[in-house]
């Protein structure tokens, strides 16, 4: 890994904490720069949040933020920042943008590496990929019988999602 | 000067001379005749061309109706059309030929529209290809910029280099440089690099190219600037073969597509499409090839099982798979009982029994009807499917023997002591097997979509004798080392018949599809021209 990308990285990091999205902790492992291991709560307004039934029963005040946990995987390859870093979904996710098979990659908008520019920041991943939870980009499916369920049929799509956010987001 | 015109229209393809080069021929004879015509006087030499018309007339092969006109250009012809171009527009604009190239690239290689939109707008057109009078003033430069941190490395050092387009988006000039490289060398990307600022469209213009760009990576942006110049020309294409340098310039036309099939022939001996870039698949026109192979590759598998292990029900059509022993079939969709063997109403069958004995049943009589309807689409496309597969199959197992034709043919050399142009034979059987088995392939593709007329019953009576003569070779092929020698001359004429019989079929079936005379049995095929 080159210097450029170290020192990239390491200023990212330091920069980032002010700034993450809600419910989103960045693991970080100095010894290991390029994979930052990120756990993010399903966003409130979306159905990646835990089932409010199930929340009720506990403390109330736990409830907001009771959302149904993802463990995603950041990798920064060896010439970032001139290649946007690669990001995969370690937990089963139901969502049109995030493949649905046992890698969870994404490879949509800024993560394109046509799209990608260099000063473009890990940040700007983590809320992209925040806003996608809260609605997901239907034209750039990866999956597209998922898009197709979330186009016509949402309540279904919703349940559905929900499902695996109890069978596989605890 | 009768003559001549009668040459022109022989030779030229319909949309009369080409642009860039005088010479659209495809085999050598016509070639040398042709440049000799080109570079003659022809007002001087009248006497001259009437002998060449007539001698041309004997040796030239008439051309079969599925073939088309096309050329093979080497990187060096694409360099000079290039400069051709270049040179032609650089008079009427008035530019220097380094400025016109940039311009051309910039408009995708589309001289009249640059032309007209130079004439209209000459500033913005400077302008936007980066060639702009205030660039001309105040040429890109690096520069050393107090108090600056590069967004991309985020180095802050007081005598760190810097640069920047016009845009304003500005980098230090290494990391400018690596995105240049990323770019180049691992996206292949050259002539519409965007700037690196986050979200900014601006193409670094050739200028800037010329103040960062390393020695090293000039060959290579060189190189796919000649790449998309061959992109941007629509009847322009590069050979698909791995490794393979050549361009192919075919006149075809998107719109032809549904009554030609535009099989070249690249100088690297790959026969492809020139509408798809695919393998050869004449006769089957482009659209039904994707058709036919997305439908191979969707249904194919699913198809053969349903065929081997499901019924349907007789009154719903759901399709049944049977999971138990007992011949009482009970429909979980419409309720409807019945039975396994007879697919006759359940009820008919009274106190119920394992074995079915009631076959002239009415009801189970009507059933087997409908059921055999409905299965007889399914069986029909597996039909052609099976034999699709068998001949591409097939021609893979050729291909084995073919890598083991040289061995065989050394051997042959060495056991009998046949010279080495002697035993070229196996050579051209072999390669005469792997067409007529790629055409024979697509005949059954392109029969599947076939409606049924009297034309239908000419394709597959031509297509049987293809097939025919391709087995009685392919046979032959096989047979023992020893054996071989004595086969040479049936060998000889079975490639030859297999050929003929490859070029009857394809010249027939593509006249026809040139003349509208197929039809679809589906109706929704691209390829049905019976209408105008």
């Amino acid at each position: 890994m080159s210097s450029v990308a170290k020192k990239r990285i390491l200023k990212e990091y330091a920069e980032c904490s002010n700034d993450l999205p809600s419910g989103m902790k960045v693991i970080f492992d100095e010894a290991n720069l390029t994979k930052w291991d990120v756990v993010m709560e399903g966003p409130a307004e979306s159905p990646y949040a835990v089932c409010l039934e199930l929340a009720m029963c506990f403390d109330k005040r736990s409830l907001m933020h009771q959302g149904g946990h993802f463990k995603l995987e950041i990798n920064f390859p060896n010439d970032y920042p001139f290649k946007p870093p690669v990001v995969n979904f370690k937990t089963k996710v139901y969502h049109p943008n995030v493949s649905n098979d046992d890698k969870g990659s994404m490879c949509l908008g800024m993560l394109r590496p046509e799209e990608w520019k260099p000063p473009n920041k890990v940040i700007s991943v983590l809320h992209l990929i925040q806003n996608l939870l809260v609605e997901p980009n239907i034209d750039d499916a990866i999956e597209t019988s998922i898009a197709n369920d979330y186009k016509t049929n949402r309540a279904e799509f919703n349940k559905t999602a929900q499902d695996w956010v109890k069978r596989y987001a605890k | 000067m009768d003559s001549e015109n009668e040459y022109n229209s022989s030779q030229m393809s319909d949309d009369g001379f080409m642009e860039d080069s005088d010479v659209d021929m495809d085999d050598g004879e016509c070639l040398l005749f042709a440049a000799v015509l080109s570079e003659s006087d022809f007002e001087v030499e009248e006497e001259d061309d009437v002998g060449f018309e007539t001698q041309d007339k004997d040796i030239k092969p008439t051309k079969h109706a599925y073939e088309v006109d096309f050329n093979v250009f080497s990187p060096a012809d694409i360099h000079a059309q290039q400069d051709k171009q270049i040179a032609e527009t650089s008079s009427i604009l008035e530019q220097p030929p380094e400025a016109t190239a940039i311009l051309l690239r910039h408009s995708r290689w589309n001289k009249e529209k640059l032309v007209e939109a130079y004439l209209e707008r000459r500033e913005e057109v400077l302008e936007e290809a980066g060639l702009g009078e205030e660039v001309q003033k105040h040429p890109p430069k690096v520069m050393k910029v107090p108090g600056f941190v590069c967004d991309i490395c985020c180095d802050d050092d007081e005598d760190m280099e810097t640069f920047a387009m016009k845009c304003g988006h500005r980098f230090c000039v290494d990391c400018y440089k690596r995105y240049l490289r990323t770019k180049i060398k691992d996206e292949g990307e050259a002539a519409r690099i965007r700037c690196p600022g986050d979200k900014c469209n601006r193409i670094v213009d050739s200028k800037s190219l010329d103040l960062l760009l390393p020695p090293d990576l000039r060959d290579r942006y060189n190189e796919l600037i000649n790449r998309t110049y061959v992109d941007d020309k629509e009847n322009l294409k590069w050979c698909p073969a791995p490794n393979c340098v050549y361009a192919v310039d075919c006149k075809i036309k998107d719109r032809e597509l549904m009554r030609i099939v535009p099989t070249v022939h690249c100088n690297c001996g790959h026969y492809f499409c020139f509408g798809c870039t695919l393998n050869d698949h004449q006769p089957a026109p482009c659209a039904l090839v994707k058709k036919w192979m997305k439908k191979c590759e969707d249904d194919s598998e699913t198809a053969n099982w349903i065929s081997a292990n499901t019924k349907e029900c007789p009154k719903c059509h759901s399709t049944i798979e049977k999971n138990g022993g007992c011949n009482h079939m009970t429909c979980r969709k419409c309720r409807n009982e019945f039975c396994w063997m007879c697919m006759g109403v359940w009820s008919e069958h009274g106190t119920a029994w394992y074995n079915c004995n009631r076959y002239e049943e009415k009801s189970g009589h009507d059933a087997r009807d409908a059921q055999a309807r409905s299965r007889q689409s399914l069986e029909r496309y597996l039909h052609y499917y099976n034999r699709y597969a068998n001949h591409e199959q097939s021609a893979k197992l050729d291909k084995d023997i073919y890598l083991k034709t040289e061995k065989k043919m050394t051997q042959l050399q060495n056991s009998t002591g046949m010279s080495w142009i002697e035993v070229q034979f196996l050579d051209a059987a072999s390669q005469a097997l792997q067409q007529c088995r790629q055409t024979l392939k697509w005949t059954y593709a392109f029969a599947y979509y076939l409606a049924r007329n009297n034309l239908t019953e000419i394709f597959e009576d031509n297509q049987k004798d293809l097939e025919m003569a391709v087995e009685n070779l392919s046979e032959m092929f096989e047979k023992p080392i020893d054996q071989l020698k004595g086969l040479k001359r049936d060998m000889l004429d079975k490639t030859a018949y297999c050929n003929k019989r490859r070029i009857i079929l394809l010249d027939d079936t593509a006249t026809n599809l040139k003349d509208g005379e197929f039809s679809c049995a589906f109706g929704m095929m691209g390829f049905n021209v019976t209408l105008p």
